[in-house]
């Protein structure tokens, strides 16, 4: 865990320094509006069907926000943020939001970015499993025949979701140092970013669709509940409480985000990254200095 | 195994110092010595525990945010209490910046997830100042333990003083001090049956876990495993808050946690491979996969 934390600096590894130095010594060279990190990742974000929450939620790392984009990556794509019109090549695209099928501009969108991102990920629910536009009916002036919305897992492949409405803050800033790890880290790093994003992976092969249901069919009914209470804190709309120790759902409130599955420790966890919590959780912390 | 203990930094027996803890403490009165002690120091702003709930002996998870608080949430209730349920909100509508929680070892797991995979967790993962976790090999369903107590044990849950579990025995002890002792081979199948794939005895991923195999009557085993678990620890021995013993000079000592450890887990894990051809060509689900 040293050895990640040593070369989590952005520059290329070298045997140099605690967090700490490394952030003197930035400080006493001040930045101008060069490059200072050559070997950034690039990425974008692009918007669907979505309330702009999950960027807002991207937003809120405050300070964290300006040190992944001043250190670990570059933002070639996003509304309002860069002023890129079309799709450029990326290496991580976070899209917001789910497919308005009827729109065909938006539709176009989603392959160009399969095309264009090395990695996809669905940021937050509407793009994971629908999420609140599942509801959605049409009958909207000016475009009342946009009615038919669906998670961009539907229409291309993607390699990480992060569940939940708003996804938080914390679930993306953690993705997008992993993903920088994966991308530019040592071997060391690189299999650790793998060991990390691999649960979340596997939840983007596991399907389009989320409700306090997954909880009963692939938790409850499956022996496998302990009554942690980690649903209820999950879920945004307070939809579930729990009776005599387990989850009971309000599932009219539920807005179908996968919060409450994705928290749920036995939808999956992963021994080898999870006993290393300290570890981890200091690299992180680390990399937001 | 050799891994059955989990990483732990200090192993020691210990009791507290406060005759008003120890007066209704399980043990050693450690969990709610340390919060206390916690609180007091502002280490915490609050502490998520276990106390009494809407029938005799149901738990009720609550942030406990003075001693009085605390102190009535002493002693083991041996059934469901989803204390994870209120880790946002202690940081949302209560407000804390340091979270205290105390929990089974699957709750633990679920902290640390929360932390590593806040899917739903917005602004926990840097808000958990303190997470005590418990010895556990299994817990009991509300209904559960009001079978055990009204059928086997014959007696009141209102005329219940203790419950304990220790030496292969589920004791019941009354109010007016008769104590009646059930083989553990009654109260099996009666347990949670989530339990029985948990793979963590000793609370492997709390700052502090603590129980009382290992240690003589009175007295609890505690393990401290996390830098905030040792800096907590070191302040609360200096403040005199525990006595305490080197695990080496007490009977039975850690070989007993050990061997229980590596039974838990060891039946446990059959369990879990069990699962894998529980049908005709069709498993359960694997939550470690």
């Amino acid at each position: 865990m040293q050895s990640f934390k040593k070369t989590l600096t952005g520059e290329e590894p070298k045997a140099a320094a605690k967090p700490a130095e490394v952030k003197t010594e930035k400080k006493a060279e001040p930045k101008k509006e060069e490059k200072p990190v050559a070997n950034k990742i690039t990425v974008g974000h692009v918007h669907m069907s979505g309330c702009t929450g999950c960027l807002v939620s991207l937003a809120d790392n405050y300070l964290g926000l300006v040190k992944i984009l001043d250190d670990y990556a570059d933002l070639v794509y996003g509304l309002t943020l860069a002023d890129v019109r079309h799709i450029p090549e990326m290496d991580v695209a976070l899209v917001e939001g789910s497919v308005c099928i009827q729109d065909h501009e938006s539709v176009e969108d989603i392959k160009t970015t399969r095309k264009k991102a090395k990695v996809v990920v669905a940021v937050g629910g509407c793009a994971s499993y629908g999420n609140i536009t599942r509801f959605a009916r049409g009958g909207q002036v000016n475009q009342p025949q946009h009615e038919s919305f669906l998670p961009i897992g539907n229409l291309i492949d993607v390699d990480v979701v992060i569940p939940g409405c708003a996804p938080t803050p914390q679930l993306i800033r953690n993705v997008c140092v992993m993903a920088y790890l994966l991308l530019r880290g040592t071997e060391e790093q690189k299999a650790l970013a793998g060991k990390y994003l691999k649960p979340l992976m596997a939840l983007a092969k596991r399907g389009t669709t989320a409700c306090f249901c997954d909880l009963m069919n692939d938790v409850i009914n499956q022996g496998l509940c302990m009554g942690c209470g980690s649903c209820a804190a999950a879920c945004p709309v307070r939809a579930i409480t729990h009776e005599f120790g387990k989850p009971q759902g309000q599932r009219d409130l539920c807005i179908k985000c996968g919060a409450c599955y994705g928290q749920c420790p036995r939808s999956f966890y992963n021994f080898e990254v999870m006993d290393e919590f300290e570890g981890i959780l200091e690299l992180i912390d680390g990399a937001m200095k | 195994m050799g891994t059955e203990l989990g990483k732990y930094k200090v192993c020691v027996s210990a009791r507290s110092t406060d005759k008003e803890i120890m007066w209704k403490a399980q043990d050693g009165g450690i969990v709610t010595s340390l919060f206390a002690f916690a609180l007091e120091h502002g280490i915490i702003d609050g502490a998520i525990v276990a106390g009494p709930g809407a029938r005799p002996w149901q738990p009720r998870p609550f942030i406990a945010t003075t001693r009085e608080e605390l102190l009535s949430a002493r002693g083991t209730k041996y059934n469901i209490s989803p204390q994870v349920s209120w880790l946002k909100e202690a940081t949302r509508s209560f407000g804390l910046d340091k979270v205290g929680i105390v929990g089974t070892p699957c709750q633990m797991q679920a902290v640390r997830k929360a932390q590593l995979y806040p899917v739903g967790m917005r602004d926990v993962p840097d808000k958990v100042a303190l997470a005590i976790g418990i010895f556990c090999m299994e817990n009991f369903p509300y209904k559960s333990i009001q079978m055990i107590v009204e059928d086997h044990a014959g007696t009141k849950l209102q005329a219940t003083k203790k419950m304990e579990i220790g030496k292969g025995k589920f004791t019941v002890i009354t109010e007016r001090g008769k104590s009646i002792a059930l083989p553990l081979k009654i109260t099996h199948k009666y347990e949670q049956p989530g339990c029985h794939v948990c793979l963590d005895y000793v609370a492997n991923l709390g700052d502090i876990s603590t129980g009382s195999v290992g240690s003589p009557d009175g007295w609890s085993t505690v393990f401290i495993r996390t830098k905030k678990g040792e800096e907590t620890w070191n302040k609360a021995i200096a403040a005199g808050c525990f006595e305490t013993k080197p695990i080496e000079q007490v009977k039975p000592g850690l070989d007993l946690v050990s061997k229980l450890a590596n039974e838990k887990i060891s039946k446990n894990k059959k369990t879990v491979e069990e699962r894998a051809t529980f049908g005709v060509n069709k498993a359960l689900r694997n939550p470690y996969l």
